[in-house]
């Protein structure tokens, strides 16, 4: 009795289960139809003369789209990187104990969101129409320097600052909502630990609510790749959109060169999506176990983790 | 006026009220808290053990009364205006000044996520006293050592239990170096079986010589730790001294019937 495990013989191999699996044919036939409207689809295009595949390809890395992928590129990065810094002000300011702030914020959200982004960029492309000149100096006192509107906003820098404040009005109510997102608990631990409120921010609460903000960021990230199409209005002439239809409009043939804008805005929109992929992997660190797994696997092992559950592991293995 | 006494006793509440709008939660609370001694906060769920906790701490304002650190001024420097005595507040500042001379620890232990063990422990040292990381590294290893989690110096609270992030959320708190320990119930989110190992690293720093106030429903903690035994009921301290007198011989009639229910 005193050395159990010497006497004891091995308990018996448990036969497992082989059982017939359920037939689905259900599956079968709604694959099947997908298959055949995809083949519908594929061929409609393909021998559909109006695409005119061969300007396609002829046009797809020419010098002027090109250079439009890369103005839009230009665009899409600059205005978002300003959103992002403004949109944080934005939000810490919303959240702010002192009330002008909270109200400026408001207002300018209000604003920006309720105003369409094509009546802005024309407004900001008349801006040195409206204002000649801009002075820094005592308010309402003298001026020290004095800048020439038109040269300093400029049409590329009109155009990044039109989508930027527009865009910060949006991003600013999804950093608040990443910041509404993480639990009062930490920054309390953080001011238990003698830590001052911006530090709280920038190293404890900003963090944690990055992985809230970066999914819809990107979802804004792609939406601008597009929105900057409008920079028409300022006019800005250098981007992608503006680039195809200029060809198009020559050569009296919109679609081929519609299909190439189409095709590059769905590249960079892929390489974005990447990038957001690891973007959300190293924020979700800590909170997704590193390796985000798929499938019940992955969801049973956030359950676990989440310590909400009595015992840690009542479903694993049983499988519905 | 503000200088540290080292002759005050480590944490004195006097007459300490608290409202949240009309609730009246404090109603006069008195403490006194000797420098080296463990003080165990018993009182039924509501009777505001927790809210006094954390006014020490200042993550609650007080309404009334006066909570000295050290013989410090919790919040407030008293000063004279038009020859009236008046109280100024501190700014946010001084209060995490203040705040960081104390280490607390909270019931959900609210360790940062996205940071490792190691890194929660080195976050204050780095970011509030301005050590050095690699000084806070080698100084949060050696805590984490301390409670016993020299193998968990990487992992994110998510792969650690409950029992270990407790543990982190200890060394945490004493990588600042507090003068004073505050547990906020730190074993009533455990498993039955992870509680003991949280105990035995408190009853460890109590051995040191930490100055502790611990509220807890562990009986048996308070048996073998507290020098002092606080009973408070109704948002007011009902019976307080050592052991043999708050546990073993209660006077108090509300004393006697939550000693009846808990033990």
């Amino acid at each position: 009795m005193t050395t159990p495990t010497a006497a004891k013989t091995p308990a018996p191999e448990p036969q497992r289960i082989h059982a017939i699996p359920v037939r689905y044919p259900g599956r079968w036939i709604s694959a099947a139809v997908v298959v055949v409207l995809a083949a519908m689809v594929a061929n409609a295009l393909i021998t559909n003369d109006v695409f005119q595949w061969s300007t396609v390809g002829e046009y797809l890395f020419s010098a002027p789209i090109l250079r439009g992928v890369s103005w839009t590129l230009i665009l899409t990065v600059a205005s978002m990187a300003i959103a992002i810094v403004l949109a944080v002000v934005l939000a810490v300011m919303r959240r702010s104990s002192n009330p002008v702030m909270r109200y400026v914020s408001w207002v300018y959200i209000w604003f920006f969101r309720g105003t369409p982004i094509y009546t802005q960029l024309a407004f900001w492309g008349y801006a040195s129409v409206i204002y000649h000149n801009l002075s820094l100096g005592i308010p309402f006192g003298p001026a020290f320097v004095t800048f020439d509107t038109a040269v300093v906003l400029n049409a590329t820098r009109a155009a990044i600052l039109g989508l930027a404040l527009n865009e910060a009005a949006y991003l600013a109510e999804i950093v608040r909502a990443g910041l509404q997102s993480v639990d009062r608990g930490q920054s309390e631990a953080a001011r238990a630990l003698g830590m001052k409120d911006g530090r709280i921010l920038w190293r404890v609460v900003l963090p944690q609510a990055m992985r809230v903000i970066v999914p819809p960021t990107g979802n804004e990230t792609i939406s601008m790749l597009k929105t900057t199409s409008l920079v028409l209005a300022v006019p800005f002439i250098l981007d992608l959109n503006y680039a195809q239809a200029a060809i198009g409009n020559r050569l009296f043939q919109p679609v081929p060169l519609l299909v190439v804008a189409a095709i590059w805005y769905l590249a960079i929109t892929s390489i974005l999506m990447v990038g957001q992929f690891y973007l959300e992997r190293y924020y979700g660190r800590g909170f997704d176990e590193h390796v985000p797994r798929r499938g019940r696997r992955g969801r049973q092992a956030a359950i676990n983790s989440a310590h909400t559950t009595a015992d840690p592991s009542p479903l694993d293995g049983v499988t519905p | 006026m503000s200088a540290l006494d080292p002759d005050a006793p480590m944490v004195e509440l006097a007459g300490v009220h608290k409202w949240y709008g009309d609730n009246h939660v404090l109603r006069g609370v008195d403490l006194v808290v000797p420098r080296g001694t463990v003080t165990v906060v018993l009182g039924p769920s509501g009777s505001g053990k927790s809210t006094a906790l954390r006014c020490i701490n200042q993550l609650e304002e007080i309404g009334a009364g006066c909570i000295r650190v050290e013989g410090e001024l919790q919040g407030y420097r008293e000063g004279t205006r038009r020859g009236e005595d008046v109280l100024y507040r501190l700014h946010p500042k001084q209060i995490a000044v203040q705040r960081a001379r104390v280490g607390m620890v909270f019931q959900r232990f609210n360790l940062f996520p996205h940071m490792t063990a190691l890194a929660n422990v080195m976050e204050a040292p780095v970011q509030v006293l301005g050590v050095s990381k690699a000084e806070a590294r080698e100084r949060a290893s050696a805590l984490l050592e301390r409670v016993g989690l020299s193998d968990r110096l990487d992992h994110y609270p998510s792969q650690l239990s409950g029992g270990q992030q407790q543990r982190v959320a200890i060394a945490r708190a004493l990588a600042m170096e507090p003068d004073l320990m505050l547990f906020d119930e730190p074993t009533s989110a455990l498993d039955p079986e992870l509680v003991g190992e949280v105990l035995g690293v408190m009853r460890d720093l109590a051995t040191s010589g930490m100055t502790m106030i611990v509220v807890t429903h562990e009986i048996g903690f308070a048996r073998e730790v507290a020098d002092q035994v606080v009973f408070m009921a109704d948002g007011a301290v009902v019976e307080h001294g050592p052991v043999s007198q708050v546990i073993d011989a209660p006077t108090e009639p509300r004393t006697q019937d939550f000693l009846a229910h808990v033990l």
